[in-house]
């Protein structure tokens, strides 16, 4: 990363992020924006504080993984890896389109620095299982972090890995999860409640932090706890956010699961942003 | 007077033991040929790792287990993750060889075989002890319809050996294919018959075990060695059987079995230990179909299309006619 990089603040990345998924939601007139404004301040931390990556070079060996299991999500991690220079900033206008390397769903085999194929949720944290005893098993120092979400944690499949996880000792995994009691059929908490989640995830076996997603500050201190930790623990980062954060009226909107905005509409949640970033 | 009483030797009974051997009284066999050779090829293939859902005992990786601790993942009673992490191992430079149920593989990790590993062209071999009718334990782990299941799946290439040579040579033609494979497993002491036939195992490539002009049998699996003792039984009967083993289900040899069913308009009968539906017989059909090429009959012997009996191997082998005995008498009323 140039100093340049290093020296933006954080809020300033997180405002660009969403500003990013705003723009391509505008394309398509619709998608999983909610949730790319609400998950915007953790993908900030992640890219702009925690991980080591090379944007010139995706695949670099020594790079710290990050794996999105809710492909759902992809406009969100597009929006962060054009604002990484990952993916070029002209590429955002394709989102969604026939032949763009942005399909709605993230796909490992379309998008550079999209590390898995997520649609199916539920693969995410088994795959980086699978990627940690790997890289331990070559020695290596790099972290997978796994984006998670509270509906994910229906599917069965992944607390298999956690059970894996803990067993294994993989001290080199750090998974988030995006809390926003939202998922396709409604409130989270009432399709199928999942809390609560500091003592799940504690009984099998794994160091647990619950933060504000939408605080850069705690999440700054919690991605720094997770890898300073010495011991042979996974690590949970339990991330609360809020749906639309940072557009006032897709915060309130009641379905907001999958958005679908007016046309007109885009260009007022762009201003909107903008007043909230410059107050 | 009690010498009157004779109480009556209990009848030996047989068993639908979990495990049952292939193999018959006095046949040759390998004990865990698929656990010698991975043992073997991760000599000189340093990326290999084994892995396995709690059935490494069962699915001769115990031997790699044993020769190679460090590169032996015991992921647990977890076929979900057993795929999921296979697919994070070959993401990280590793080629997994992750084992456990035929049954369990297809229906229960189909999503993360097919999206985590086969989307992405993963380097992950899938093997699984108890393809088909070779357990008397009943459906639960009766995979009668896992080639059904994986035919449909895109980059997924499935192997269905005979014999213990044919494992044996199987494990490093699949190691040296760069892609996910399914490969259907016969452990413990596997019968070894192909050695007979100057026969090797070639990935994607059937090959004609014995020719005759009155029937062609094409299988795969073990069922290549009931066909090989169906043609000896009917050779006594002066009838003249061919048989063409097809140990790659997919991709299949379309030039070799187009080939070999159109020479002599002889009748072509496909054997194989998987449902009569969507197996290599129907995969078979299609591709005479569709070549144009017209047998002067077309049979299948394969399992019906139905949840099969709990029982001793040999008792259901012949219910559902599956030994060479129901075989041959079932070949012969076709002639």
């Amino acid at each position: 990363m140039t100093l340049e990089t290093l020296e933006m603040p954080l809020s300033e990345r997180a405002y660009r992020i969403r500003k990013n998924a705003l723009q391509m939601g505008e394309v398509q007139g619709q998608g999983y924006v909610g949730q790319a404004l609400g998950v915007a301040d953790v993908l900030s931390v992640a890219y702009f504080h925690a991980l080591n990556f090379r944007p010139e070079d995706p695949k670099w060996e020594q790079r710290d993984r990050f794996l999105l299991s809710i492909g759902h999500y992809a406009i969100a991690l597009y929006a962060v890896l054009i604002e990484a220079g990952v993916i070029p900033q002209e590429e955002l206008e394709t989102y969604g389109s026939d032949d763009s390397r942005l399909p709605m769903s993230g796909m490992a085999t379309y998008t550079p620095g999209m590390e898995i194929t997520g649609g199916s949720l539920g693969h995410g944290l088994g795959i980086a299982v699978g990627m940690c005893l790997g890289l331990k098993q070559k020695g290596s120092q790099s972290f997978v972090y796994n984006l998670l979400s509270d509906g994910e944690l229906n599917e069965g499949s992944t607390w298999e890995a956690a059970l894996s996880a803990s067993h294994w000792g993989l001290n080199n995994l750090i998974a988030l999860v995006d809390v926003n009691d939202q998922q396709a059929d409604g409130a989270s908490s009432s399709v199928l409640g999942v809390e609560p989640l500091v003592d799940k995830w504690a009984a099998f076996g794994w160091h647990v932090q619950r933060v504000n997603g939408n605080d850069l500050s705690a999440l700054v201190a919690a991605f720094d706890t997770a890898r300073a930790l010495t011991d042979a623990r996974p690590r949970m980062i339990i991330c609360d956010t809020l749906m639309g954060k940072g557009v006032p009226f897709l915060e309130t909107r009641e379905k907001n699961h999958f958005i679908r905005v007016d046309p007109e509409e885009w260009q007022l949640a762009l201003r909107e942003l903008y007043k909230g970033e410059a107050a | 007077m009690n010498d009157a009483i004779k109480i009556p030797a209990k009848p030996r009974l047989t068993t639908s033991a979990m495990i049952a051997s292939l193999a018959t009284e006095g046949q040759r066999t390998k004990p865990a040929p698929f656990g010698h050779a991975l043992a073997e090829l991760a000599e000189t293939r340093r990326d290999i790792v084994g892995m396995t859902a709690d059935l490494g005992k069962y699915t001769d990786l115990h031997i790699f287990a044993k020769a190679h601790p460090e590169r032996y993942f015991q992921m647990g009673m977890a076929e979900q993750l057993l795929i999921m992490a296979a697919a994070g191992m070959a993401k990280e430079g590793f080629m997994p060889f992750a084992t456990t149920y035929a049954v369990f593989a297809a229906r229960r990790a189909y999503d993360f075989l097919c999206l985590a590993v086969a989307e992405e062209n993963l380097n992950v071999k899938v093997v699984c002890a108890l393809p088909g009718l070779t357990t008397g334990y009943g459906p639960s782990h009766q995979a009668t319809d896992d080639l059904a299941i994986f035919r449909a799946m895109p980059n997924l290439t499935i192997v269905d050996p005979c014999d213990a040579l044919d494992i044996e040579q199987a494990v490093p033609a699949i190691a040296a294919h760069n892609g996910p494979v399914y490969m259907r497993l016969l452990r413990g002491n596997v019968p070894l018959v192909l050695d007979e036939y100057n026969y090797k195992f070639e990935l994607g490539k059937a090959k004609l075990l014995r020719d005759g002009g009155d029937a062609l049998i094409i299988s795969s699996g073990f069922m290549t060695m009931r066909a090989l003792e169906t043609a000896d039984i009917l050779r006594a009967d002066s009838v003249d059987v061919g048989v063409l083993h097809v140990p790659t289900i997919k991709p299949l040899d379309e030039e070799t079995i187009i080939r070999e069913a159109s020479r002599n308009g002889r009748m072509v009968i496909v054997a194989e230990n998987h449902s009569v539906i969507g197996g290599l017989g129907e995969a078979v059909a299609s591709l005479l179909m569709r070549s144009g090429v017209r047998p002067a009959a077309f049979h299948q012997i394969a399992l019906p299309d139905a949840f099969l009996d709990a029982g001793a191997l040999p008792t259901l082998h012949d219910r559902y006619g599956i030994s060479a005995e129901m075989m041959s008498t079932r070949v012969k009323s076709w002639l």
